[in-house]
C-alpha cells in the first residue's frame, strides 16, 4: 500500500504535537524499539493482533526522540489496555472506559509530556463513550489508539458496540439486535480534529498514521483493526485478503491520500484503481462508482484539512456495517483547532503574569479580602 | 440620617433574624448583608441560608419560600439559634412557612403589599391573617406584629430613578435591610459599598438599591410604628483580623493555601452539583496560584481527569455531594490501589438518590468509610464549622500528600452555606507540606562487584515503585518526567515491592494488610483529643463530629449552666480514630453520639470500641436543635448518675 499519510501531513501552521516535550540530549546513543520494551512478559493470546500493534509502537516510538520519561501510556480495561506494562515509559493501566479522562487530567497538568491512550472498541465505546467524545470535543493534546476487534475479549466473547448486527455470541444465541457504532463517524460526530484508521498487520501504514497522529496537536484518534483469533477470528479477512477473500482486498480496502483521488479496486487498463468515490450531486453523500463509467473530474479528491467534516463523515459512512467487506482506510480529518490543555495553561499564565512572585503573599492577601476588622 | 422621633434603645446580648420571602426575592443576598454588617460591627454570629432545590420556585407557594436566618451577639455563640426572635415576611408563604418556629412574643414584620387575596390563597390562607390583629386568640395574637408596605414605600422612594415598577419593587428587600439595620444599629458603610460595585454598571439600579437601603433605615428612625431600637455590642474575641467565611469558602482557601504550602499545582476535576458547586467557582478564580479547574463531563470524569493530574505530580482535587461520590467510587478505589493522592470532598446533603439537595445531613459517613469494592480504606477528615473548612482541608492534603492516598474531606450543606466570622490565620502558622518526590532509583538490582581482573562491576539499581518508607508506610511518588524511574500503575493487584502485576494469593493478603495498615499509621501523626470535661466529674460524653459541632456544644453548656457535669469531645479524624479515643469513651459511663444521620458514627464506635453508643438522631434537613439535644443530654445525666435533671433551674440568662 501507498504512504497514505500525503504530503503536507501533518496539518501545516499547527504546533506539533509534542512540541513542548523535550526531546533527547543532543549526542544522545538512537533508540531502538528495545528501549521502549519492559521487562514484562507479554501475555496475550497467540496470534492476537494486538503483538503486531505492540511491535509497531514500540518500532515508531523512537522516531519521536523523546526522553522515554517523558512518555506516557494511559489505558482503560480490556485486552488491549495490557499495553502500558509492555513499554518502558510512565504508564497506567486504570479502569473500565475511564482512561480518556485521567490522560486529560495528565495532559492538562504538564505540557512537557507525550500522553497516549490505549484503549479498545468495548473500553472507549459502550462504558466510556462519554469521555471518548468529550475529549475529542475539547481537542486534549494526545493520541488514542482504537483497538477494534469487535468483540469483547477480556469477558470471553459477548457482542461490543462495534459487532455487527445479527452476530451470535455468548451473550446473543439468536444473534445480536443492537445496531453497531462507526468509531470513525462518531468522532467525526463529535468534531475530533484527528480521525484515522487503519489495520493490524499493516505495520508500514501503521507507523505512517501514528506518526501523523502524534504530530497532530489536538485529540488524534486512530481506530486500528484489530483481529482477535478466539472469539472473532477472521473478521478482517475481507480487508486482509485472507482466508475466502484471498483476491479481495483491493475491493476491500478504499485507501484515502490527502489531495489524491478516492480510487481502489482492483487495477484497469490504465494501471489505477477501477473504483472511484463520488459525490453525489442530489444530497451531498458519496458512493462508490466504476472508474468506466464516470467523468475523471467527478472522482472525489480527498480533503483531511477540509474545515468542514461533512465529506469525511460522508466517506466514513462508506465502512460497512455488517461484515467488513469495505472500509475506506487512511487519515479522514487532520484540522487545526485550539486544545484545551494549551488554552488552560495560557489562561494560567495570564493569571501568573501580573501576580506578585511570593505565593505566601499572595495567600495572604487572598484570605484577607473582602470586609475585615480587626481587634486588638 | 436625621431624627425626628425620640427613641428608645433596648440592650440585648443576643438576637436571631429570619429573613423570608420568595426565591426570587433576594433573601439570601438581604441575610448576607445583614450578617456582614454584623460581622463587621464585631458581634459574634452563625447564619442558616435555607432554600429550595429550585432557581425560581412557582412565586407564592410554601415551596418557594426561601430564608435566611442570622444569629448574632455580644458572647461567643454556636449555633445559628433554634427559635428566631424576630420574622420579616416578605409574603403570605414566608409567614405560614416559618410561623411555627416563632417562640410566644416574637416579632413579626410583613410586607402587607404582597398580602392579596391571590398570595394568601396560594399560601393556604382562608382569611388575610392581618385583618385580625388584635382580636383575642386570633392566629397572630401571640406576637408582635408590624404590618407595613415594604413595596410601596420602595416604589414610591426610588421613583425618581424611572425603574418600571417591576424593577423598583425588586428593592423592597434593600428596605427591608435598611429597616433591620436600623432596628440593631448595624452599620451601612459596607452595604452602601457592595450595592455600588454590584451595580456599577446599571447606575439605576445601583441608585435604587442604595436609596431603598437609606429609605428602610429612615423609616424605622422616624416612624411611631417602631418605638425601639436595640443595641448588641460587639462580643469580646481574641485579638486578630477577622473576616466572615461560609464553609465552602473557607474550604476553597483551605485548597489554595494546601497547594501553595505544599508547593503542588492544585488540579480540581469536578462536576455541577449542590451545595458543593460553591468551591469550584471559588478556586476556577485562583489560576494565579497555579490552581487548574476542569469542568468536567461527569463525576467520575472529574474525579478521573484529578488522579491523572495526582499521578503527573499535581495535588489532584475533586469536589462533590453523596451522588457524585456513588458515581466516583470505582476511581477512588482506583487511588487506593495506585496508592497516589487524592483529596475528595463530599459536601454532604440529604439523601438517598437525589434526596434534599439544598438540605444538610451527615449521612455519607459509612460511604465514605466503606462505599468501595474490596477492603479499600481512605482517611476521614471532617470540619466542625465554616472556618475549620480551611483548617480541615490543610489536614486533608497533608494526609493525602504524606500517606500517598485518597483522603475523604466530609463538610455539609449546613457549613457549605452557613458562615461565621473567622480569625484570619498568619500564613506564617500554617502547617508545610512536603511531597518528596522520588528522584532516585530505590532497589538494588545487582550489588557491587569485583571481578576477576579486579575490575569493579558498579552497583546497579533499578526503580520499585511500591518499596515504602518505613514509617509511614507510603510509597515512592515518582512522577512523569523523572528519569530512570520509569514505571506502570494500575488497578490490579501489586506485587510488594516491585509493583508488578501479582495473583499471588499470600502476596495479596499482605497487601491488603499493608494498606490497611498505612492508613492505620496516620493515627500516628495526629494530637491527642481534647476532652472538654471541666469539672473532671462528668459520667456522660457527648461525641460528634462534623458541622453538629455547634449544637452540641450549645447544649452541653445548658445542661452545665443548669449545674450538671457532661463532656463534650468533637472528631476531626473519622479513619483512623485518634489513638486515644478508646480510652476516652471507657472512661465515662454513658456515651450520647448526636448526628444528622440514623447512627453511623455510633455504629463504627460499637464495631471497634464495644461501647454502648447511645444514638441522638434526626435527619431533617436541618442542623440540630442545641435545646432538644440539651433535653437528651439532661436525660441521659439524670440516668447516668440517678438524679432528677431539671434544666430550667439555670441561673445565667440563658444563652446558645
Amino acid at each position: 500500500m501507498t504512504a497514505l499519510s500525503g504530503t503536507d501531513l501533518p496539518t501545516p501552521g499547527l504546533r506539533s504535537g509534542t512540541e513542548l516535550v523535550p526531546p533527547l540530549p543532543e549526542g544522545s546513543a538512537p533508540q531502538t524499539g528495545k528501549d521502549f520494551s519492559s521487562d514484562q512478559e507479554v501475555r496475550w493470546c497467540p496470534g492476537c493482533g494486538d503483538y503486531a500493534v505492540l511491535k509497531a509502537v514500540q518500532g515508531f516510538l523512537p522516531d519521536l526522540g523523546l526522553r522515554r520519561e517523558n512518555i506516557v501510556f494511559v489505558s482503560g480495561i480490556g485486552c488491549s489496555s495490557r499495553f502500558p506494562y509492555y513499554l518502558d515509559t510512565y504508564g497506567m493501566h486504570s479502569i473500565h472506559g475511564r482512561a480518556p479522562s485521567i490522560a486529560t487530567g495528565i495532559a492538562t497538568a504538564r505540557e512537557d509530556l507525550s500522553v497516549w491512550v490505549v484503549t479498545g472498541d468495548g473500553d472507549a465505546l459502550s462504558i466510556g463513550g462519554n469521555h471518548l467524545i468529550h475529549a475529542l470535543r475539547r481537542n486534549v493534546n494526545m493520541t488514542i489508539l482504537l483497538f477494534n476487534n469487535r468483540i469483547y475479549g477480556l469477558t470471553k466473547g459477548q457482542y461490543s458496540p462495534t459487532s455487527e448486527p445479527g452476530k451470535i455470541t455468548k451473550s446473543t444465541p439468536m444473534g445480536s439486535v443492537d445496531h453497531p457504532f462507526n468509531p470513525v463517524s462518531l468522532a467525526l460526530g463529535a468534531e475530533a480534529s484527528f480521525v484515522a484508521r487503519t489495520i493490524d498487520s499493516d505495520r508500514k501504514h501503521l507507523t505512517s498514521v501514528l506518526s501523523a497522529a502524534a504530530a497532530h496537536r489536538g485529540t488524534s484518534l486512530v481506530e486500528i483493526y484489530q483481529n482477535c483469533p478466539i472469539f472473532n477470528d477472521g473478521a478482517f479477512d475481507a480487508i486482509k485478503g485472507q482466508g475466502d477473500y484471498k483476491d479481495g482486498k483491493a475491493d476491500a480496502i478504499i485507501p484515502l491520500v490527502h489531495g489524491e483521488q478516492v480510487r481502489f479496486g482492483a487495477p484497469g487498463e490504465d494501471g489505477r484503481g477501477s473504483k472511484v468515490v463520488v459525490r453525489d450531486p442530489a444530497n451531498g453523500a458519496v458512493r462508490v462508482a466504476l472508474a468506466s463509467e464516470v467523468d475523471e473530474s467527478a472522482v472525489l479528491v480527498h480533503d483531511a484539512h477540509d474545515p468542514d467534516p461533512s465529506t469525511a463523515f460522508a466517506i466514513s459512512r462508506l465502512t460497512a456495517a455488517d461484515y467488513l467487506h469495505q472500509a475506506p482506510i487512511g487519515i479522514f480529518r487532520a484540522v487545526e483547532r485550539p486544545t484545551y490543555d494549551d488554552q488552560t495553561r495560557t489562561q494560567l499564565d495570564t493569571a501568573r503574569k501580573d501576580a506578585p512572585a511570593e505565593a505566601t503573599d499572595r495567600l495572604a492577601a487572598l484570605i484577607s479580602s473582602g470586609d475585615t476588622w480587626t481587634v486588638v | 440620617m436625621s431624627s425626628q422621633v425620640q427613641k428608645q434603645v433596648k440592650q440585648l446580648d443576643r438576637v436571631i433574624i429570619r429573613f423570608a420571602g420568595d426565591s426570587g426575592d433576594g433573601m439570601q443576598l438581604t441575610g448576607d448583608r445583614f450578617t456582614q454588617e454584623s460581622a463587621v460591627f464585631g458581634n459574634d454570629l452563625v447564619t442558616l441560608p435555607n432554600f429550595p432545590a429550585e432557581i425560581r420556585a412557582p412565586q407564592g407557594t410554601l415551596p418557594g419560600v426561601s430564608s435566611f436566618q442570622v444569629h448574632f451577639a455580644d458572647h461567643d455563640i454556636l449555633t445559628a439559634g433554634d427559635a428566631p426572635d424576630v420574622l420579616v415576611a416578605m409574603n403570605p408563604a414566608a409567614l405560614k412557612a416559618n410561623i411555627g418556629d416563632l417562640p410566644k412574643g416574637a416579632t413579626i414584620i410583613v410586607d402587607t403589599h404582597d398580602f392579596s387575596a391571590r398570595n394568601l390563597t396560594k399560601a393556604g390562607y382562608d382569611a388575610n391573617p392581618l385583618d385580625f390583629l388584635g382580636d383575642a386568640g386570633s392566629e397572630l395574637g401571640e406576637f408582635a406584629v408590624h404590618p407595613v408596605d415594604l413595596t410601596g414605600m420602595t416604589v414610591e422612594a426610588v421613583k425618581e430613578f424611572g425603574l418600571s415598577r417591576k424593577d423598583a419593587a425588586r428593592a423592597k428587600n434593600m428596605f427591608a435591610l435598611g429597616l433591620l439595620s436600623w432596628m440593631y444599629g448595624r452599620p451601612t458603610e459596607s452595604t452602601t459599598a457592595f450595592l455600588t460595585k454590584r451595580f456599577a454598571k446599571v447606575p439605576a439600579i445601583r441608585d435604587a438599591n442604595i436609596t431603598a437601603f437609606k429609605a428602610g433605615w429612615n423609616f424605622g428612625e422616624t416612624t411611631e410604628a417602631f418605638a425601639v431600637s436595640y443595641e448588641i455590642k460587639p462580643a469580646p474575641v481574641s485579638p486578630g483580623t477577622y473576616r466572615n467565611i461560609s464553609g465552602n469558602l473557607a474550604l476553597a482557601y483551605g485548597l489554595v493555601a494546601a497547594g501553595v504550602q505544599s508547593g503542588l499545582p492544585v488540579f480540581l476535576g469536578s462536576y455541577p452539583i449542590t451545595p458543593a458547586s460553591d468551591i469550584l467557582h471559588e478556586l476556577s478564580k485562583h489560576k494565579a496560584f497555579g490552581v487548574t479547574t476542569f469542568q468536567a463531563e461527569d463525576e467520575i470524569a472529574g474525579v478521573g481527569a484529578a488522579i491523572g493530574a495526582s499521578f503527573a505530580g499535581h495535588l489532584g482535587v475533586t469536589t462533590t455531594s453523596g451522588p457524585g461520590i456513588a458515581l466516583k467510587s470505582e476511581a477512588i478505589g482506583l487511588a487506593v490501589m495506585t496508592e497516589l493522592p487524592l483529596l475528595v470532598v463530599d459536601v454532604q446533603r440529604g439523601g438517598p438518590s437525589t434526596g434534599l439537595p439544598t438540605k444538610t445531613e451527615q449521612a455519607d459517613l459509612l460511604q465514605a468509610m466503606f462505599g468501595r469494592n474490596g477492603e479499600a480504606p481512605v482517611p476521614i477528615v471532617a470540619p466542625q464549622s465554616p472556618g475549620d473548612c480551611f483548617d480541615a482541608a490543610i489536614e486533608a492534603a497533608r494526609i493525602a500528600i504524606t500517606y500517598r492516598t485518597p483522603v475523604m474531606l466530609l463538610s455539609d450543606g449546613y457549613l457549605a452555606n452557613g458562615s461565621e466570622p473567622w480569625r484570619i490565620p498568619e500564613t506564617a502558622d500554617l502547617p508545610v507540606i512536603e511531597p518528596n518526590f522520588a528522584t532516585e532509583r530505590n532497589h538494588v538490582l545487582k550489588p557491587e562487584k569485583v571481578l576477576e581482573d579486579g575490575t569493579v562491576q558498579p552497583e546497579e539499581k533499578d526503580f520499585w515503585p511500591y518499596l515504602r518508607d518505613e514509617e509511614t508506610l507510603a510509597r515512592p511518588w515518582a512522577v512523569p518526567g523523572t528519569p530512570g524511574l520509569e514505571h506502570r500503575i494500575g488497578g490490579l493487584e501489586k506485587g510488594e515491592g516491585h509493583g508488578n502485576i501479582s495473583y499471588d494469593p499470600g502476596n495479596h493478603d499482605f497487601m491488603v494488610r499493608t494498606r490497611q495498615a498505612k492508613v492505620d499509621r496516620i493515627a500516628e501523626s495526629l494530637p491527642p483529643l481534647e476532652v472538654d470535661d471541666p469539672s473532671g466529674r462528668a459520667k456522660v460524653l457527648v461525641l460528634g463530629w462534623g458541622s453538629t459541632y455547634g449544637p452540641i456544644g450549645a447544649g452541653v453548656r445548658r445542661v452545665r449552666r443548669a449545674g450538671y457535669d457532661v463532656a463534650q469531645v468533637h472528631l476531626r479524624h473519622l479513619n483512623p480514630f485518634p489513638k486515644d479515643l478508646g480510652d476516652i469513651l471507657k472512661r465515662y459511663d454513658k456515651v450520647l453520639v448526636p448526628e444528622m444521620n440514623l447512627g453511623q458514627l455510633s455504629m463504627l464506635l460499637r464495631a471497634k470500641y464495644l461501647v454502648d453508643a447511645i444514638g441522638y438522631n434526626h435527619v431533617r434537613g436541618l442542623p440540630l436543635k442545641a435545646a432538644e439535644l440539651a433535653e437528651a443530654i439532661g436525660n441521659l445525666v439524670a440516668d447516668a448518675e440517678g438524679i432528677t435533671v431539671d434544666l430550667t433551674t439555670s441561673t445565667v440568662e440563658e444563652i446558645s
